[in-house]
């Protein structure tokens, strides 16, 4: 168990995860107070990868539920696994040569084997775990009501096996890329995080974390370049996976120095719209390499 | 206030940051407290973070935040966490219209009786800008009975249906109750949702006749259908008034949103503005495959061809892109200000907006976009 925000930091550095103390803090406090973190932030800002973080750094499984629109609770929670009950079925009639006792019969239809536990059920069954709604505004917005319900109570109910619940609360991550408005009622039950783009030095840590053969040098001119781009407005403000794509390519390339030239070569790992290129190429690479 | 007890100072910085408008309510207080006593809050740091990470729930909260946290805690700021300009401090507006003078109350009582059922055929049609106090008021009821029957699109979800693909679940369950046979085939399909729809309201000084009518407009649609229908005003900045016209009494709802808006009656800067929603809520998802309306005289300050690009970049985005300019419907009417002319290519539909008549033709649009 974790007892402070610097505890949980170093945890997760020594992950790979490299937190700002507002990241620190956010997941100390939901781990203490059992509450969902809401995450939002531009794309690229490491809301996915803390869940995948903490879930190393606290040595427990990870449970993604990806959302996505008209997901429903067979998808979410869990669901029969008719082919199967129907073969057991057949198989019991078989057996008992046309003198099947229905009571038992239907008994052992519903039993946990013919379950198929779908993220949520798996999460309350199996925590302590960090439990991964992604992109939960992609769902419907009935679906919230439906995670809301659960989220509260940490536990289900499955009408033919009874109440299924977690021992501990699972870890909860919920991200959101704001494409709609979540609703609130969801919101206040869990803490509220707004991920920045983290710092130039966070930056560059980051990227020498990630990739070790990564000279010193070239970390801090990639880091700088993108964060003067990301003043630009683009329409795609490059995060901290097109930081890492584009070191990667520089060091395929096996260049040390990230000038003008190179720059150019490998512009498409970090821009990913023709208007950001052009734009760029208009103001300058020179420009902006240089500050 | 009573020093002795750090509670009271607490539960004091809560209540000022829903004065602020935060959405500081008594369960975010309560896990403000709890988070409070998990941390060292000797330290300003964790102080800061335990009051953001639950007395907050949208990006527009930490800069109102962050003020009032200096404002109480410190006599300067923390960190930098200002994103972009900071804020100008929330102005309370007077109403929209004129205040009516008090022989004006009496007028109306006398000059009620005289506006009847009859003459609302006439002011369906009259121009919003040249109406008496009297009429507006008689509008403004007529404008609360407007309804939105909101545009449809087709879902991912698939739901039980006479026809489309199999639905091996239903069939099993089914085969099941009957003891294992085939007994009928069952079938799902995709169904039909309410489609996204934004508006974007200008509410710069060209267009202030008709910003309280526009305001109850948007009021009656998003009533009608709140969870797919998104407000903003544009005119130097861009503000977000969803939350606030959810309100069900339209005197509350406006009341709140006039508070929200900064940049009443100022200048028009659409081109920016519209990049500014296009960044933040546009392309994120919110103007994807939605109906998205525009209302603007199109008097633009700013830089024309930025607006000619943006509105290319949202014609991209959207379902459909459709203008209102209340200047259409007048005769001999042509779109050659500065901002229209640039948006025409990019329009699906340039429509009048300048009477209660039109405005429903436009929700008729709306409903067939």
């Amino acid at each position: 168990m974790v007892t402070s925000p610097d505890e949980l930091s170093a945890a997760l550095e020594s992950v790979g995860y490299l937190p700002d103390e507002g990241i620190a803090t956010a997941a100390f406090l939901a781990q203490r107070l059992g509450r969902p973190l809401f995450c939002e932030g531009d794309p690229g800002t490491g809301k996915t990868s803390l869940a995948v973080a903490l879930s190393q750094a606290l040595s427990v499984p990870l449970i993604k539920l990806q959302c996505h629109e008209g997901i429903d609770f067979t998808q979410a929670l869990y669901d029969w696994d008719f082919p199967r009950q129907l073969l057991h079925l057949r198989a019991l009639e078989a057996a008992s040569g046309g003198a099947l006792d229905s009571e038992l019969a239907e008994k052992s239809l519903y039993s946990r084997r013919f379950l198929l536990a779908r993220p949520l059920l798996r999460a309350l069954e199996e925590s302590p775990c960090v439990l991964l709604v992604d992109e939960v505004d992609r769902a419907d917005d009935e679906f919230e009501a439906f995670l809301l319900e659960i989220l509260g109570e940490n536990a289900v109910t499955v009408p033919e096996l009874g109440e299924v619940r977690a021992s501990v609360p699972p870890l909860v991550i919920l991200t959101s890329n704001r494409t709609r408005e979540v609703h609130d009622a969801l919101k206040r039950r869990c803490l509220y995080h707004w991920l920045e783009h983290p710092s130039l030095g966070r930056e560059v840590a980051i990227l020498r974390r990630r990739l070790p053969e990564l000279p010193e040098r070239l970390a801090t001119q990639v880091a700088s370049a993108v964060r003067r781009l990301r003043e630009m407005e683009l329409l795609k403000p490059p995060g901290v996976a097109e930081s890492l794509d584009w070191a990667s390519a520089l060091t395929a390339l096996g260049r040390s120095e990230l000038d003008a030239a190179s720059a150019a070569a490998t512009l498409g790992a970090v821009l990913k719209y023709r208007e950001d290129t052009q734009r760029v190429v208009a103001v300058g690479l020179e420009a902006i390499l240089a500050g | 206030m009573d020093t002795a007890d750090p509670l009271t100072g607490l539960v004091g910085f809560a209540a000022a940051l829903r004065v602020a408008g935060l959405p500081a309510d008594a369960q975010r207080v309560q896990a403000y407290l709890g988070a409070v006593g998990e941390l060292d809050i000797a330290d300003p740091g964790q102080l800061y973070w335990a009051g953001r990470l639950t007395l907050c729930a949208e990006p527009d909260d930490l800069p109102r935040y962050d003020e009032a946290f200096a404002a109480w805690f410190t006599a300067d700021e923390p960190r930098a966490r200002r994103r972009g300009a900071p804020k100008p401090k929330v102005v309370t507006m007077a109403a929209l219209t004129e205040a009516p003078s008090a022989n004006g109350e009496e007028e109306r009582a006398t000059e009620e009786l005289k506006v009847a059922a009859s003459d609302a055929e006439v002011l369906r049609h009259r121009d919003i800008s040249e109406l008496t106090a009297v009429e507006r008021e008689h509008l403004r009821e007529l404008m609360a009975t407007l309804h939105l029957a909101p545009p449809l699109r087709r879902s991912m979800r698939l739901r039980p249906h006479r026809r489309g693909r199999l639905d091996s679940a239903r069939i099993l369950r089914a085969m099941r109750a009957a003891g294992g046979e085939t007994v009928r085939l069952a079938y799902k399909d995709r169904t039909r949702r309410p489609r996204r729809v934004v508006l974007l309201l200008d509410i710069s000084g060209s267009m202030t006749p008709y910003a309280d009518a526009l305001m109850r407009f948007a009021h009656a649609v998003v009533r009608a259908a709140p969870t797919t229908t998104e407000v903003f005003t544009v005119g130097t900045r861009l503000t977000r008034l969803s939350r606030q016209l959810r309100k069900r009494d339209p005197r509350e709802a406006l009341a709140a949103a006039s508070r929200a808006v900064p940049d009443f009656a100022g200048g028009t800067r659409l081109g920016e503005t519209v990049r500014v929603f296009l960044d933040r809520w546009g392309q994120r998802g919110l103007a994807r495959r939605a109906v998205v309306v525009v209302f603007s005289d199109g008097w633009e300050r700013g830089d024309a061809a930025l607006l000619g690009e943006q509105l290319a970049r949202l014609r991209r985005l959207a379902h459909k892109v459709l203008w209102v300019n209340p200047h259409a419907g007048r005769d001999g009417y042509a779109p050659v200000q500065s901002g229209i002319a640039v948006a025409m290519p990019h329009l699906d539909r340039l429509l009048a907006g300048h009477s209660l008549a039109t405005l429903e033709e436009l929700l008729v649009e709306v409903r067939r976009a």
